[in-house]
């Protein structure tokens, strides 16, 4: 039995994904919004989302559309931008209780269609502007956002890590976009962006949840109609060969934050993909993992150390936080263990058990509705058609020989390094 | 085995109290994959004065064991536990708490094998100089990956500011120089007085037979031998009801300084369902009055004072709790002041109507609901709820009875002046850009 069941219907310019499942007590809405990641639009994009969530027409502030959602039953919503390779993804997300666990049956899925419907077509519109003062509010809320990357180190150095390495790719930018852009966007700009994106985007929408699939395809149909489009398509841009640049910033901080970027040269659907994602794991991806190990266990270098993928863009990312004083050491034993893995240095045992934990780690995200919905967007992002099960299998047949064949195409690219002065010296005490 | 169930949720308990004390749940999901199992002690970083087993006297342990304790049992003579986990294609956790100590895994696949492991590695100890010398290094690293957090720093910040004695307000982690005095044999005394199976709840939730699960936990059980239960006594120091510290601001490397106003809430005797009450009440009661639907909020956010950051929170234990209200500001001086001035007239005025209460209780059940979806809210909450003698799925029911007199007697006793506390972060090196 396939463990995901998946129905994809195309409707009117998007397409309908229903996953019928009796396992959740709620029923999730997610609609997704697909277009490339651009250095001119990524703040507007950016904007957009938090615009179309604070209110609609018919629920004109956040607090009548927030009690809307308490009188739902505490439905939520929020909206949510990533970045997946070439392209700038927008999702809105809307849950709510399945009312056969509830005492009084109020139909539910019909009011929350109707309200996803409200915020996606039925904004708080004036001719052609949005709302000036809710533009203004959240315009202020963004550039908190952005700043508020700062404050968070390991999240800081991370941005800081791909905005060297993929220096002039559209991939450097942060999905928030740029702070010194937020001021310039007038309400009128961002109703013309709006509609822009309404009829060009590529947009998905999942429903997971306790469904009957006639009855809610008739539903979003009566809901939802846009006109078709063909989906834009972004030029992957690929790896630039170079020598490794080593980046080092001082800041007043405890802990000195390491991360160091590899080019994988392989992307999401691509024969080495599968071998890829095991080599992740034999290196640094899990606690039994080769960074973990020598790190951590044997070392006493650091807390966390982990390796992890960015499927879309080719890009493996090694992150850790270490005593400033330790940078060398640490920076050869990554560099070490790397070299471990294309050599081919690793027992059956460590391949055998990553496989397995790889494929736990998939079917553990089968159980929660975001989860499921993200491995299924996988294949709209690379518009192939891999099935979850093929996945599992293919993690399942990898060989030495196919992560070697993988470990050879990976280069180190760039070393970034947020290095702390001594004790944080300018710090005020607590007492 | 007692089966316990719950009709409207459409959830089945099974429960059973083993011979040598060990408390067992288990929560059958069908058409989930995974199986989500926790082992927990009633253990966590305030229990650091009591009588150690098997003496009579109290002793007083270093700042952060019930911590390193936790990351120390994972290493055993044969290697790492986390290693024989991921070759059963198991995911292995822990952490630790103000009254907890938990060790979990989740897998799809082989989970009788991994619940053996489970039960295994936390019942057998390996501890040396050697393997604790060793773990200094990393969990300075952890206290310094903390450091770093302002969120973190915040949080506990406020909980210094409000508690004056109780160990509540040490580092869950301790401090560098604090870990540097533990020994092996200091972990032993913690780990024989507090890991004995009468002092711990297994619960596991998943695609499992309640059968084959307590059939297999009596076997393992069985095999091995415990003391008598000991009687563990604890000792806290006594806490005035009026916050500790009114206020106090500390100065990080950040860009936007953060506000938060906290309030003591000393508990009182009561458990079980009244206690349950008390904390739903106090949740209905802030939700009410900070809740993204109330006028309160929508003030503050078009005020420019607050941002997607803000947030609200109650927490109660045996013996403390506190509710902090604050998050992200350009201005955290009149973010404090408005929050006080909105909970001083919540106190005087009577501001609720009952539209409001129920839609509060509305969102509280859907909560609930969606919580439900995790075996690791499930195993995670359960437990902490077993631990204070409450049960996790008296919630809705008790929601139901919250009228708006209990908020208003709550709203009374805890919204007073000298109850409170606030505390600031605010930038280091303003006019920084980046």
């Amino acid at each position: 039995m396939a463990a995901i069941s998946e129905s994809v219907k195309e409707m009117k310019g998007f397409k309908l994904h229903l996953i019928k499942t009796g396992k959740y007590k709620t029923n999730t809405f997610i609609w997704k919004m697909k277009a490339p990641l651009t250095f001119e639009d990524v703040t507007i994009r950016a904007l957009l989302p938090y615009v179309l969530q604070s209110n609609t027409k018919t629920f004109p502030s956040k607090a009548l559309l927030s009690s809307y959602l308490d009188d739902l039953y505490g439905a939520t919503l929020y909206v949510d931008l990533a970045k997946k390779g070439e392209y700038h993804i927008i999702s809105f997300v809307l849950e709510v209780a399945n009312e056969k666990f509830l005492a009084d049956s109020v139909p539910l899925t019909r009011k929350a269609v109707e309200l996803l419907a409200d915020i996606l077509t039925n904004p708080n519109v004036n001719g052609n502007s949005f709302d000036r003062e809710t533009v203004d509010n959240e315009k202020r809320t963004m550039k908190q956002r952005i700043r508020s990357i700062y404050d968070d180190k390991i999240k800081y150095a991370n941005f800081r890590l791909i905005e060297e390495m993929c220096k002039d790719e559209p991939y450097a930018l942060h999905v928030y976009g740029k702070i010194d852009e937020v001021d310039a966007i007038t309400p009128e700009q961002l109703y013309e962006y709006y509609k822009k994106c309404f009829a060009e985007d590529e947009m998905d929408l999942y429903i997971v949840g306790d469904i009957d699939e006639e009855e809610t395809e008739l539903l979003v149909d009566e809901f939802f109609a846009f006109p078709e489009r063909l989906p834009r398509k972004a030029e992957a841009t690929r790896s630039i060969n170079r020598e490794v640049q080593e980046i080092k910033e001082v800041q007043e901080i405890h802990q000195g934050k390491l991360n160091l970027g590899f080019r994988t040269n392989i992307l999401y659907g691509e024969p080495d993909y599968f071998p890829l994602q095991v080599l992740n794991g034999i290196y640094g991806g899990f606690s039994h993992s080769k960074l973990f190990t020598n790190v951590r266990e044997k070392n006493s270098l650091a807390y966390y150390v982990a390796s992890r993928l960015e499927s879309h863009k080719g890009l493996m990312i090694v992150m850790s936080g270490i005593d400033s004083k330790n940078y060398g050491k640490t920076v050869d034993i990554i560099k070490e263990q790397m070299e471990a893995v294309k050599k081919g240095d690793f027992s059956v045992e460590e391949l055998e058990q990553t496989k397995a934990v790889i494929k736990n780690q998939l079917m553990e995200t089968l159980d929660s509705p975001r989860g499921t919905v993200e491995i299924l967007y996988h294949n709209v992002i690379s518009d192939k058609n891999i099935t979850f099960d093929e996945w599992l299998q293919q993690v399942d047949a990898t060989t030495r020989d196919d992560i070697m064949r993988a470990a050879a195409k990976i280069q180190l690219d760039t070393i970034y390094f947020l290095t702390g002065t001594e004790e944080g010296k300018n710090e005020k005490n607590q007492v | 085995m007692k089966k316990i169930k719950f009709e409207p949720l459409h959830e089945e308990l099974y429960y059973e109290k083993l011979s040598n004390g060990l408390s067992v749940y288990v929560l059958p999901k069908d058409g989930f994959h995974k199986t989500y199992a926790t082992f927990t002690t009633k253990y966590g970083s305030i229990d650091n004065h009591f009588t150690p087993i098997g003496s009579a006297g109290f002793i007083r342990v270093p700042d952060g064991i019930a911590h390193f304790l936790e990351h120390k049992l994972f290493e055993k003579e044969d290697g790492d536990v986390f290693q024989k986990f991921s070759r059963q294609g198991a995911s292995a956790n822990a952490f630790t708490s103000f009254t907890r100590t938990a060790y979990l895994f989740s897998s799809t696949s082989h989970v009788e094998k991994n619940l053996e492991t489970l039960l295994d590695f936390v019942q057998e100890p390996y501890f040396t100089d050697q393997t604790v010398e060793k773990e200094k290094g990393i969990i300075a690293q952890e206290i310094r990956m903390y450091d770093d957090n302002p969120d973190w720093r915040l949080y506990f910040g406020m909980i210094k500011n409000l508690y004056e004695k109780h160990p509540v307000r040490i580092d869950i982690a301790g401090t560098v120089e604090s870990i540097s005095a533990i020994t092996k044999d200091m972990l032993y005394t913690c780990y024989n007085t507090f890991y004995h199976p009468s002092n711990m709840v297994l619960f596991i939730v998943g695609p499992v037979e309640p059968e084959k699960i307590f059939a297999l936990v009596k076997t393992n059980q069985a095999k091995k031998s415990f003391a008598e239960p000991p009687e563990i006594k604890r000792k806290f120091p006594s806490e005035k009801p009026e916050a500790y510290k009114t206020k106090d601001t500390v100065a990080m490397n950040v860009q936007t300084p953060k506000c938060l106003v906290g309030i003591k809430a000393l508990p009182g005797d009561d458990s079980g369902k009244e206690m349950l009450k008390r904390e739903l009440a106090v949740n209905v009661l802030l939700d009410m009055l900070f809740g993204k639907s109330s006028k309160n909020y929508e003030n503050l956010y078009n005020d420019g004072l607050v941002d997607d950051t803000f947030f609200y929170d109650f927490t109660q234990e045996q013996g403390f709790g506190f509710a902090m209200i604050g998050g992200d500001t350009k201005n955290p001086d009149e973010l404090e002041r408005r929050i006080k001035d909105i909970l001083f007239s919540a106190r005087e005025q009577k501001p609720f109507s009952d539209t409001e209460l129920k839609r509060a209780i509305r969102k509280k059940t859907g909560f609930f609901l969606r919580a439900l979806n995790s075996p690791e809210y499930i195993a995670n909450q359960f437990t902490r709820y077993v631990l204070n003698d409450m049960n996790l799925f008296d919630v809705v029911p008790v929601l139901g009875t919250i009228r708006m007199e209990d908020i208003e007697k709550i709203g009374g006793e805890l919204l007073r002046g000298e109850k409170m506390s606030t505390f600031q972060i605010v930038p280091a090196n303003m006019g920084q850009k980046w």
